[in-house]
């Protein structure tokens, strides 16, 4: 028979570490339905009858985070055949308010106290059978990191688990609470005894979600008898309950837990964190491990030294030139078989889309390496506590910053790092505006643009300027945004600041790993689909294929070209730069340079460094023109391969398109108001 | 006094917890209990968020959310 185990447990209790060392490799990550909340589920590597599933870590069972909704939907809907809580022993009493919120559900629970050597190094001590005796579940000591413990651990779940024995009724309330729980559980019908009192006590608790799925006769009573236990509880049976808890909490620690020390110990992670967060040096040593997160991920020359490739460039180029080989080896391959110009185009313009989604891996691998160690390490949320004071006037959190600079380097990677971003509605604008922050692949744009159109003036200047306008535009989109979206929670800042740890080797590449797949996977059916579409528009039409100058491409261009006027660049060639972008934005050169005189490769590559002029474009921009066409390609829909990491990270395709929309409507004002402006001195 | 007035290195107890919200309930979940020691660790660097050392672990707030508990 198999069964069904879900972890349960804090943020930074060493869940993740628990649920790695149980199931090894087999694991897979899904997405809960309808929210952007991981999904892991995997097997025990010592019983295959054993299905483990790792609930997104939460502080309590409230609903007021999706987080907190999906794990208590699970518990209380799905009913596991056992839960394992995990306690983290070092922070126990906080921990222990989720545990008794998750053995009020009634499901057969089994607590692993985890951190055991912390404790130890601390001089602390937890008598695991007192405190098994007194919550009436077995609590098993383990250590996750090293796997000390866990066979017990399982076993007892096992035990649990084939048992069904639900964990008994705690003396948590008090006489008036509990009259209240009776009261209200009079009124509830549907499931077992242990079902109905959850029920009640969150009820009690204030939870609209239960309160609204009741009938509204039932639901007018409970308000009845709620609202007179608030005025016997000051006002506020809620803080009444939390209140309890911790009292009841409190009572159980002292029993089963020693404390060397009384009050507050200074421990190593505190030693190290008054370095880091100091008020002189947090600053510096925060901007040089952001430096190194953006140096490692996408510079040319890492950390300082000239033409040293980054570990990103450089896995990059191992990427590139090896797709490049084998594409190569299938052209020479084809063409000796004598293959049609048509099948070989298309077998080709699949390998570009292939290579396409492989060009970016490595940059998503490096940079996720680096972002889980900083997320397992505990610095993370320094970032946030840092940057918090700047970000709030933004409306955003401090966490959005790494998605944002990341962004100056390549917006797939930097959207995906808004994953680590708590707060919903935060990651929603992060994702929207994360695009306006000039990625590496605009500047051969800005510099064609620079050399043909600005050779008498400043180029860093308008390059500069470029890179402002969309770091305004990003600014003023989040406080539109902020207004726009609704979010589900208050924003604030109360926020655990984890202890410091070693990350485990296992834990970084096993989440690294998970993001190469999901990107490879979910972002590159998009890209894959995308890049071959606007292939066959660029090299064919009615009578088969041609010259981009002929193809349905340009046509389409002709008639999109309308929709420029107004910007100053009606012109079919620019459309299909604008088109040609969405591949790569850097396609944008490639493509003028054909259109606009069919020069070959070598000058398109002077080009976009800015060492040669391409003269054609003055007769179609004006300089005012140039600025309108820089600034909508900046801010207009990126390409292919972040639209697919929007799609990933967001979930949903409305959001996506809402997403997409925003940035064609913002690109549009801006050019227009733009070349108005412009027009004016120029 | 609230927990904003304390320095660095000051010590309270936890008197009560500003008005019923989602701010409260989240604090209150936190371990910021009535009764409760509660310690202030430091201050972050730009002068805000705080960081507070509650039950045995780090806690940051706001100096507004901060604001609103009162101690003694």
């Amino acid at each position: 028979m198999s069964y069904t185990i879900a972890l349960a447990g804090n943020p930074n209790c060493g869940k993740t570490t628990l649920f790695n060392e149980l199931t090894g490799s087999k694991q897979h990550v899904g997405n809960w339905p309808g929210v952007t909340v991981d999904k892991k589920e995997g097997t025990y590597k010592k019983n295959k009858e054993i299905n483990v599933l790792d609930l997104p870590g939460t502080y309590s069972l409230s609903p007021y985070s999706a987080e907190e909704i999906v794990a208590r939907d699970y518990i209380v809907k799905e009913k596991p055949d056992a839960v394992i809580n995990i306690v983290d022993g070092a922070s126990i009493e906080r921990n222990l308010y989720l545990t008794v919120q998750v053995l009020e559900t009634g499901i057969p629970t089994v607590i692993a106290m985890n951190m055991m050597d912390e404790v130890e190094r601390r001089g602390d001590s937890i008598n695991c059978n007192k405190l098994s005796e007194i919550l009436g579940v077995p609590v098993v000591p383990i250590i996750a990191r090293s796997g000390k413990g866990l066979d017990e651990l399982m076993k007892e779940a096992q035990k649990v688990a084939t048992g069904k024995k639900a964990p008994g009724q705690l003396q948590i309330f008090g006489n008036d609470i509990e009259d209240a729980i009776e009261e209200v559980k009079g009124y509830l019908t549907e499931g077992t005894e242990e079902d109905r009192r959850w029920t009640a006590i969150k009820l009690l608790e204030g939870d609209e979600i239960i309160l609204e799925s009741l009938h509204p006769d039932t639901s007018k009573l409970i308000q009845e008898i709620v609202q007179k236990m608030d005025s016997k509880c000051d006002g506020d049976t809620e803080a009444a309950i939390a209140d309890k808890r911790y009292q009841y909490i409190g009572q159980i620690v002292k029993k089963a837990v020693k404390k060397s020390h009384t009050g507050h110990m200074e421990t190593r992670s505190d030693k190290l964190d008054k370095i880091l967060t100091n008020r002189v040096l947090a600053l510096p040593i925060f901007a040089v491990v952001m430096y190194i997160l953006f140096a490692a991920t996408f510079s040319e020359s890492f950390l300082f030294i000239p033409d040293l490739p980054s570990p990103g460039v450089w896995l990059a180029g191992i990427v590139e030139t090896a797709w490049g080989a084998l594409t190569d080896l299938v052209e020479g391959g084809l063409t000796s078989l004598g293959a049609s110009d048509w099948a070989l185009g298309l077998v080709l313009s699949c390998m570009d889309g292939v290579g396409a989604v492989a060009g970016f891996l490595p940059l998503v691998l490096v940079l996720f390496l680096l972002l889980s160690f900083l997320e397992d390490s505990g610095y993370m949320a320094r970032v946030a506590f840092v940057m918090d004071r700047i970000f709030r006037h933004f409306g955003l959190s401090g966490r959005s910053f790494i998605p944002l600079l990341m962004g100056f380097g390549c917006s797939v990677p930097a959207l995906m790092a808004s994953r680590t971003l708590e707060n919903d509605k935060d990651r929603k604008i992060t994702m929207m505006i994360t695009p306006f922050m000039s990625c590496g692949a605009k500047l051969p744009i800005y510099m064609m643009f620079a050399v043909t159109l600005f050779a008498d003036s400043n180029q860093t200047l308008i390059v500069f300027g470029i890179y402002m306008i969309g770091l305004l535009v990003a600014v003023l989109s989040a406080f539109l945004l902020g207004k726009l979206i609704k979010g589900d929670e208050v924003s604030n800042f109360i926020m655990e600041l984890p202890s410091y740890r070693v990350p485990t080797l296992k834990s970084v590449l096993i989440h690294a790993w998970e993001k190469v797949k999901g990107f490879a996977i979910k972002a590159g059916t998009i890209i894959f689909g995308s890049t071959v579409l606007i292939w066959l528009l660029s090299n064919f039409n009615f009578s088969g294929m041609c010259d981009m100058e002929e193809s349905f491409l340009a046509s389409i261009g002709n008639v999109i070209k309308i929709i420029f006027i107004p910007l100053g660049f009606g012109d079919w060639r620019a459309s299909v730069g604008v088109v040609t972008g969405w591949i790569a934005k850097e396609n944008i050169v490639a493509t003028f340079g054909q259109l606009f005189g069919g020069v070959s490769d070598e000058v398109v590559e002077a080009v976009s460094a800015g060492e040669e002029a391409l003269p054609a474009i003055t007769a179609v921009f004006s300089p005012a023109a140039a600025w309108a066409y820089m600034a909508f390609n900046l801010l207009c829909m990126p390409c292919f391969a972040a639209v697919g990491a929007i799609k990933r990270e967001m979930g949903s395709w409305k959001w996506t398109l809402r997403a997409i929309g925003y940035q064609m409507a913002t690109a549009y004002v801006v050019a227009l108001v733009i070349y108005w402006l412009f027009g004016l001195f120029y | 006094m609230t927990l904003k007035d304390l320095r660095p290195g000051d010590e309270g107890k936890v008197v009560s917890i500003g008005e019923k919200g989602p701010a409260r309930r989240r604090i209150m979940e936190m371990g910021v209990t009535p009764g409760t020691m509660v310690k202030v660790v430091k201050v972050a660097p730009l002068g805000d968020p705080i960081e507070v050392n509650i039950r045995g672990y780090e806690l940051s707030l706001r100096k507004e959310e901060a604001m609103r508990i009162v101690v003694e």
